[in-house]
Formats: C-alpha cells, structure tokens, sequence
C-alpha cells in the first residue's frame, strides 16, 4: 500500500505569496554564495541540498489524502481543495472512458474537506461510481447542500457519475474492496471520525480535526489502541500543545506532542505531521517538524525509533 | 511524582520531583491545588523548582496550565524555575515557556516575579 497526500493544509487552502518565492530565491543565492554551476544536474543536487522550505514547500490544498490500495478501486480520505488535482491525476492516469469505482472517507463535514468534491472531475464522467462512506447521519444531506443554489452553481443532480452514500458505524469494521476499514469517534465540532486501514499485514490511519483533552486516561487508551502499531498515523498537529490546552481548548484540534506521545504508546512506525495551520509558512513547518523529531529523541526511552514526516501536497509515502 | 513545599520569605516555592506523566499527573495537579488552598497567589508569586523533574508528558504540562490559569484568574504569579536542560527543551517545543515564564533558579524567578 502507498498513500499520497493531495491536499495538507487546515482549516483554509492557502497559496504561496509573491514574498513568499522571493524569499526562497533569495535564500537559495544567498546559499548557493556565488557559486558556478557547470549542468542543470549540478543545480539539481545543490537544490537537494537546500532545506525544504528553500527548495521546495508544504503545499497548501486542505485535507484531501489517498490510499493507494493496489486494486482497481480507488480509495481517498476527505474532499478538501487537494481532490481538484487528485481528480485531474485520475483522468489523466485512467482516461475520461474508463469507469472508474472511488471510495471516499469523510472525516466530517466542515467545508475544508468536502470543498473539492464540486472540483473532483470524475464525478461529471457517466459510468464512474462513487461512494461516499462516511459516519455523520447529515452527509449526504451536506453534500446535497454545496451543490446547490446559491453555494455552487452546478447542482447534484447534474453529477453525471452514480454517487452512493454507506453510513458506517464507528467502532464496527468493514471490508470494502479487500480493505478492512475501521472508523473512530473523535473528539470535534459536530463530531469526527478517524479511519483505520489495513491490508495485507500494513495498516494506515488517517486521524484529522481531533482533539484530545488529556484528562481522561481511557479516552487515550482507546486512541493508542487505534494506532497501535500503524505503518502510518496521518495526524491533527494544526497547534501547539500550550494553544491546544488553553487559548485554543475545544477548537477541535491537536498538537505534535500529543501525536508523537500517541504514536510512542502504540508502537506505531511512522507519524505524519497534517493539517497544517494556514497562518505557518513553510519555513515555521520546517521548525515544527525539526522540534518534533527532537521531542520524539528526546522522549524515546528506550522504544524504536518513530520516524516523523511533515506531510505536504504531493508527498507519497510507501508503506 | 513529589510535591513539597519550602519555606521562603518572599514567595511559595513548591518542589517537584522525578517524572510527571500520564500515571502522576493527576496527583501532581491534586497536590499544587492543596498547597494552593493554603497561599493566597495574589500575595507572594508562585514558583516551582523544577530541578528534580526528569520527564513531564503532556498530561502534566496540561496540569501546570491548569494551576497557571487558577494562579493567573487569582491576581498571582507564576514561574517554572530551574528546570532541566531537556525538560526545559520539551517546554519550549510545546511552546509552555510562552505562557508560562520559566527561569535558570529559584532566586531568579522569586526576584523577576516579585517586581
Ligand atoms: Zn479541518
Ligand atoms: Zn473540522
């Protein structure tokens, strides 16, 4: 299994400003110091060299992440912003002849991740089937509404494909197309869910808008038990842990600490670092992510090593 | 997890030791509200000599919010004095130092609080 991040960011899409590719310009000669390069390779392995934020960026679609299961059916984890380019990918892979069966996750239903579904080409394509699995009882009755007069100008009814909506109870565990799937309660506005995926032995959980009140020793317990030995834990780490706990308390979000804290109880593999705040640029990402592998050095206490990503709008990860 | 308290002139200094996490940190905060009932904030500032905590998680950095926020919502003041250089690191990366003032001593805490 692999899973590729189409869209990372929280709350808000957000793009990269005129300052902000200055800066990286400016950054990248004032690295490079004067230097002759003799070949595009040799710029391409100075602009490897070069951090993240300078060379590269987190990207800034919301929350829109796929599960590459390696069967014919396609598996993606909400419909924020990222699903625009995520679609586009579909059809220029498949082509706009080929059916194709999508399998959608909603985490919930704030419009950062379900905005890109009106942008997911596929659904005006006849002969396409998608199925919007999700636990919230409103969820087609939400999607009904963002396809509607006066929030998007093409209704539901124009969708050309057979859309299909299957409620699944948290707590229970489904096979939908050779994939166990397992979805979470979570602590947010209206209620999330988080999803467990597993398949031929790897597992994956994608784990957004989640808070997590550090006041009850189960609510934990249950958490470390959804993650336990994850190949993958795509986490809510928009805050800090001092935001989180006060200023920000019952905002519906986490921090990087607790995530790592999670992920070192559960004996999961990998921690990816997700929703990110719109306000941080990629630089503050950058440090973030820094801090957090530091903290998890620093607090590992004889475990294995948790290996921490920062998650960003084209990233794929093997599992 | 232990909780003492020491006896100064000018503030209530408190002393923690050992590991604060998810297994203490409700006895930790039961034990800062108790020494709490008995010195009014609002009169001499609060500092807690961290010098003997090895580990805090983020239950008991919660819990220091917690009693932050009582001390605060009292006219008082607080500070985390002395801490070790990793669990000073932890307050940083969790971004507490920005809300709760941590100091290299007692000495130090007691003097920029009390001003
Ligand atoms: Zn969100
Ligand atoms: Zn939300």
């Amino acid at each position: 299994m692999k899973v590729k991040f189409w869209g990372t960011r929280g709350s808000l899409p957000v793009a990269a400003t005129a300052a902000d590719i200055r800066s990286k310009i400016v950054a990248a000669l004032t690295a490079a110091n004067g230097r002759q390069f003799g070949s595009p390779e040799e710029i391409e392995s100075f602009a490897e060299q070069l951090p993240f934020a300078v060379a590269g960026g987190y990207g800034g679609h919301s929350s829109c992440v796929e599960l590459i299961a390696g069967g014919a059916e396609h598996f993606i984890c909400d419909l924020g912003s990222g699903a625009r380019p995520l679609g586009q990918n579909k059809i220029a892979t498949h082509g706009p002849q080929r059916p194709q069966t999508y399998h959608v996750f909603l985490s919930h239903l704030h419009w950062d991740h379900l905005m890109g579904l009106p942008f997911f080409v596929p659904i005006y394509l006849p002969g396409n089937r998608i199925v919007i699995h999700g636990c919230h009882a409103e969820m087609e009755a939400a999607v009904r509404l963002q396809m509607s007069e006066p929030c998007f100008p093409v209704a539901f009814s124009q969708i050309a494909a057979s859309v299909e909506f299957d409620r699944l109870e948290p707590g229970g565990t489904y096979e939908i197309a050779g994939v166990r799937v397992t979805p979470k309660l979570q602590l947010h506005h209206g209620d999330s869910y988080g999803y467990r995926f597993e398949k031929d032995g790897r597992s994956f959980v994608y784990s957004t808008d989640s808070e997590h009140k550090l006041n009850n020793p189960e609510t934990a317990a249950g958490f470390i038990d959804f993650f336990r030995a994850a190949d993958l834990v795509v986490f809510d780490a928009m805050y800090s842990l001092a935001d989180a706990v006060s200023v920000k308390a019952d905002w519906g979000h986490s921090s990087n600490i607790i995530g790592i804290e999670l992920c070192q109880e559960a004996g999961a593999r990998r921690l990816a670092l997700f929703h990110h705040e719109p306000v941080h640029d990629d630089a503050q990402l950058d440090r973030l992510l820094e801090e957090s592998r530091r903290f998890e050095e620093i607090t590992r206490d004889g475990r294995a090593p948790l290996e921490i990503i920062s998650a960003y709008d084209g990233l794929t990860i093997p599992l | 997890m232990q909780l003492t308290s020491r006896p100064h002139p000018g503030a209530t200094v408190l002393v923690a030791a050992e590991r604060i996490d998810q297994a203490s940190a409700g006895e930790f905060l039961a034990a800062l509200q108790a020494e709490l009932k008995q010195h009014d904030p609002a009169a001499a500032p609060v500092v807690i000599d961290f010098a003997g905590v090895d580990y805090i998680s983020s239950v008991g950095l919660r819990a220091l919010m917690v009693i932050a926020r009582e001390i605060k919502a009292g006219k008082g003041k607080i500070g985390i004095a002395a801490l070790q250089p990793l669990v000073r690191e932890v307050f940083g990366i969790a971004r507490f130092d920005l809300v709760i003032p941590c100091f290299d001593s007692v000495e130090d805490a007691i003097a920029k609080l009390s001003t």
